[in-house]
């Protein structure tokens, strides 16, 4: 393709880019002539390119789209929504053109004559019945800027006659503005004009020397000047992306570099290398961080079609809907600003249909009929924050149970136990949606879920407040960079590997490995009485091949990680060191294994591996593939064969052995029998400033009936403390037997509550306990924590 | 008869394969010689040091640092089937761009850019046998010896062009490879 084409196709997707917004924010200021210039002006640029480059059907269309825009400026028009849209249907048309250019280096065989008969019919002198109020008759000269990139050659070609033209009353060039203030006369400023031309000194200095002004008015016009003109001050050239990353590639590589030559520095004798040697090592670290610099995008790049997104879909669902945005400024890595725009849009869609209600039901509410749609971002301790709040009715949390319960994604039971929080997070499953019609804005029920899968890829979260008949707010949290993260270095097996710090909870050093205990291969720990499970990161990746029987009397370093709040311990053999590392992508042949997320290059050229927790977690089945193991094991309907999975052996009257999953259990605690309280006619206990039902294995199922407590010696009650979504659960127990890591073939109960089955584990006959429906069953104003506002009954 | 397929053969070359000119950079592995086209190579570089990747398939031997890029290492050797290099030979890295990616190659010797005659040119013979095979593009009968032209693109494309995944995903393309070979023979 022609490289004048090319340009001239990336001139102008960045024209229509503002001309969308331009276009958006005239329709809200229509008496703006400055806007209205500076739209007439990019469409006439295109206008004049597109019919110097040979493309008929664009220059008929753009050339109709002037003519509206001339009335329009020259104040025959006013601007009704009707023409808005237009002008916008033909920016859109002239947006496809472009692209077809791109593609074929021709404008496309659509036909645009409707667009173009539309475009003229909308100048139609009928229209002009509504002619409104102009203040200013046609005023070419009211378009500054334009006239003075024309005015440039002229002003300078003025070199001969003291006499003055119009152009030299061009306020926005320094002359002309002295002159509007009436701070020189005209033949003054004519005459330093010539003097300038002549001489090489700038009009300034000219005036002062000839006393035809003051110093200090002139410095105060050219502060004014530049104020108005910032973009005149900034220059900007357009590089290619892939040269900055390659840019970003050899500026870390000059680090290095830099790294080995300062360790030289104390080998050599000279007394010029040291001071040369700082100064390179300064501006190494200079041009490292401009060069970082490069990578950072203003969150206005994807926030700037949201103008015109928003009076689209407004007008779309007839509604009203006010956009305001603030903190647009704020950076954000340009691969993270790329990741974010489709759940933004997503977000702000989702606002306008579902959030903001129609403007009468507003009124009825008593609100603005105009809803708002606000945007905010801001950066806060490392992290960027992007908020989206509506004004409209909020999330309806009895709609989003029975939708939630009618597509079977939880059940009734799970729901009512649930809090708001909960509920409100129940939008992010996937296959939800709880607009009544599948609109083409939304309502088909893949979004929200994608929102929160792609932000948490990138390592942030997603938040959701909602008050009923008030609005919503969606707080998205991300890194501020994705390509810098911090992260925890550690070896195992002779080579280094790096944990990143989100997934970081703490750092355990035992000097004995013995207190680690090994139960048939599967190793845990007994973490301030919680278990721990732990996975050899050397065995995990198969650095070493023996099986773990049992534990040495080395010093074990654990690293407390967790996954999908699953916490688990990476056994390693050394912990090195923190550091700020770069994440680059690993290749396609190696980019199957599950065990890593990346590679870095360490400040000594080393290539290193980043573990990735979530998939060593899946392949050391800390955490299933799927998250709702638990939630379907409720259904037992015949013989059920679990995965392999560790269970946490306990005996419990007359002993009786019962299973419980150990991916359930939180904490094993031992509390005095007088700690346990009655709330009604369950037993509780105060347990982490909450109150926590107890249950006694012992009458589980209630087979027995009878209330004897067993005896427990010292008055001591061990329990195993349960919880699931949030709730919690005490099960008293008789004495913890065993752990076991095993696929259990589970035979049906007949239908008794509290336990899915029995199986045989260890030559003995195990119930398996159902400690999800033990949890939901527990009465429910014990697991919410006390004083809520509906207690005041 | 002879002629026409000859002829036909040159056309081929001509149109699928080969350029008019082609340029090969030659490399040595177990004494055989390779080329691959200097097109694709991007660089050779003497031996560096390599991080492991644990778990990584085994013709992977791991990944280095080339001037803040990271490139896979995959042993040639390995890949094709031939017996494991000396301990105390260290390889050569030959630093080959396919798609978007570099591999580096692990290869034993280096030898020189040669430029080739098209009329040397043959598909690999049959009696070559074995998964080798599917990564050659064919033969130039050099006058001291023949030059083993390699598929790059199959080289390092793992997914499809494994030991297993050939007799599997492969055997639409291996048909078509087979039948296209017996026909010139014929």
């Amino acid at each position: 393709m022609d490289e004048i084409v090319k340009d001239f196709l990336i001139e102008s997707k960045e024209n229509l880019d503002r001309l969308d917004q331009e276009l958006v924010k005239l329709e809200a200021d229509p008496s703006s002539k400055e806007l209205l210039a500076s739209i007439f002006r990019t469409i006439h640029t295109i206008k004049g390119t597109c019919s110097f480059l040979g493309f008929a059907k664009l220059e008929k269309l753009t050339h109709t789209a002037e003519s509206l825009l001339a009335r329009l400026r020259d104040g025959e028009l006013s601007l009704t929504p009707e023409v808005t849209s237009g002008l916008l249907a033909a920016v859109d048309a002239i947006r496809l053109m472009l692209a077809a250019i791109q593609e074929t280096e021709h404008d496309g065989g659509e036909d645009y004559t409707p667009l173009i008969a539309r475009l003229a019919d909308l100048q139609n002198p009928l229209a002009l019945a509504s002619k409104p109020p102009v203040e200013s008759p046609a005023a070419p000269l009211a378009l500054p800027t334009a006239d003075s990139e024309n005015a440039k050659p002229v002003q300078e070609a003025s070199a001969v006659p003291p006499v003055l033209d119009e152009d030299l009353a061009d306020p926005s060039k320094l002359g002309g503005l002295l002159l509007q203030r009436g701070l020189v006369t005209p033949r003054d400023l004519a005459q330093a004009l010539h003097q300038q031309e002549i001489g090489r000194k700038r009009l300034g200095e000219i005036l002062i020397e000839q006393g035809a002004a003051h110093p200090e008015d002139i410095l105060a016009a050219q502060r004014a000047l530049e104020s108005r003109n910032p973009e005149a001050a900034v220059e900007t050239i357009r590089v290619g992306v892939t040269l900055l990353d390659r840019l970003m590639n050899l500026v870390g590589e000059l680090v290095l570099a830099r790294n080995q030559f300062l360790q030289l520095r104390n080998r050599v004798q000279d007394a010029a290398f040291l001071p040369l040697s700082q100064r390179i090592n300064l501006i190494t670290s200079e041009l490292q961080a401009e060069v970082m610099k490069t990578r950072m995008q203003p969150i206005s790049n994807v926030w700037n079609k949201f103008p015109r997104t928003v009076r689209d879909l407004a007008r779309n669902c007839g509604k009203e809907v006010h956009l305001e945005m603030e903190g647009q400024d704020t950076e954000l890595d340009r691969t993270i600003i790329e990741t974010v725009k489709d759940p933004m849009t997503h977000l702000v869609r989702n606002a306008i249909d579902h959030g903001i209600e129609l403007p009468e039901i507003r009124k009825q509410a008593g609100k603005q009929p105009q809803g708002l749609l606000m945007l905010r971002a801001f950066h806060e301790g490392g992290h960027v924050h992007i908020e989206v709040t509506d004004d409209g009715a909020g999330l309806n949390r009895s709609r989003i149970r029975e939708k939630a319960i009618e597509r079977a994604l939880v059940s009734r039971l799970q729901v009512d136990r649930m809090s708001d929080r909960e509920i409100f997070e129940l939008i992010f499953l996937p296959g939800f949606s709880t607009a009544e019609k599948v609109t083409n804005v939304s309502g088909r029920g893949v979004g929200m879920d994608v929102v929160k899968t792609k932000i948490e890829k990138i390592g942030g979260t997603v938040d959701v407040h909602s008050a009923e008949g008030k609005g919503t707010t969606i707080r998205i949290q991300i890194p501020l960079t994705l390509a810098i993260i911090p992260a925890l270095l550690v070896t195992s097996g002779g080579e280094r590997f790096a944990i990143p710090q989100v997934s970081l909870l703490e750092l355990v050093r035992l000097e004995t490995g013995k207190a680690i205990e090994i139960v048939h291969g599967a190793a845990v720990y007994r973490l301030r009485g919680r278990l721990l499970p732990l996975v050899y990161l050397n065995s995990e990746l198969g650095l070493v091949t023996h099986p773990l029987r049992e534990t040495s009397d080395a010093a074990v370093s654990i690293v407390v990680v967790q996954a999908h709040g699953c916490e688990f311990g990476l056994v390693v053999d050394e912990i090195l060191d923190s550091e700020e590392i770069v994440v680059k992508p690993v290749g396609k042949q190696l980019n199957k294994i599950s065990a890593y997320s990346g590679v870095t290059i360490l400040g000594d050229g080393h290539v290193t591996l980043i573990l990735d927790i979530p998939g060593l977690a899946r392949r050391a089945r800390i955490i299933s593939g799927s998250q709702d193991t638990s939630q379907k094991s409720n259904h037992p309907e015949a013989t059920v064969v679990t995965g392999s999975q560790a269970f946490l052996i306990v005996e419990s009257g007359s002993r009786r052995r019962m299973a419980i999953p150990l991916s359930l259990i939180t904490r094993l605690e031992e509390f005095p029998l007088s700690s346990i309280e009655l709330a009604g006619r369950h037993e509780v206990t105060q347990y982490g400033g909450k109150v926590m039902p107890i249950v006694r294995l012992s009458r589980v199922p209630s087979t027995g009936g009878s209330a004897s407590t067993v005896a427990v010696p010292d008055d001591l009650l061990q329990v195993v403390v349960c919880s699931e979504s949030g709730r919690s659960l005490g099960l008293v127990v008789d004495r913890i037997v065993d752990i076991v890591n095993e696929t259990l073939t589970i035979e049906p109960p007949g239908h008794r509550a509290g336990v899915l089955g029995s199986s045989i584990i260890q030559r003995r006959i195990t119930e398996l306990l159902d400690v999800p429906a033990l949890i939901h069953e527990a009465p429910a104003s014990a697991s919410e924590p006390p004083a809520t506002d509906e207690k005041g009954v | 008869m002879l002629l026409s397929r000859q002829q036909r053969m040159r056309k081929e070359c001509r149109t699928t394969y080969m350029p008019s000119t082609q340029q090969f950079c030659t490399f040595f592995i177990d004494g055989h010689c390779f080329g691959a086209s200097v097109a694709m190579v991007k660089e050779v570089i003497q031996f560096q040091p390599i991080t492991r990747v644990p778990l990584a398939p085994d013709v992977i031997v791991g990944l280095m640092n080339l001037r803040g890029q990271i490139v896979s290492v995959m042993d040639l050797r390995r890949r094709l089937e031939f017996p494991e290099r000396p301990f105390d030979q260290l390889p050569v890295n030959v630093v080959v761009q396919a798609h978007d990616s570099a591999v580096s190659l692990l290869v034993d010797e280096i030898g020189d850019v040669i430029e080739v005659q098209e009329e040397t040119f043959e598909t690999p013979p049959v009696t070559l046998q074995g998964f080798a095979r599917h990564m050659l593009r064919g033969v130039y009968k050099l006058p001291e010896r023949l030059l083993l032209v390699l598929d790059i693109e199959r080289v390092v494309d793992l997914e499809n062009f494994t030991h297993g995944s050939v007799a599997a995903i492969g055997t639409n393309l291996y048909k078509a490879h087979a039948t296209e070979s017996a026909r010139r023979v014929q």
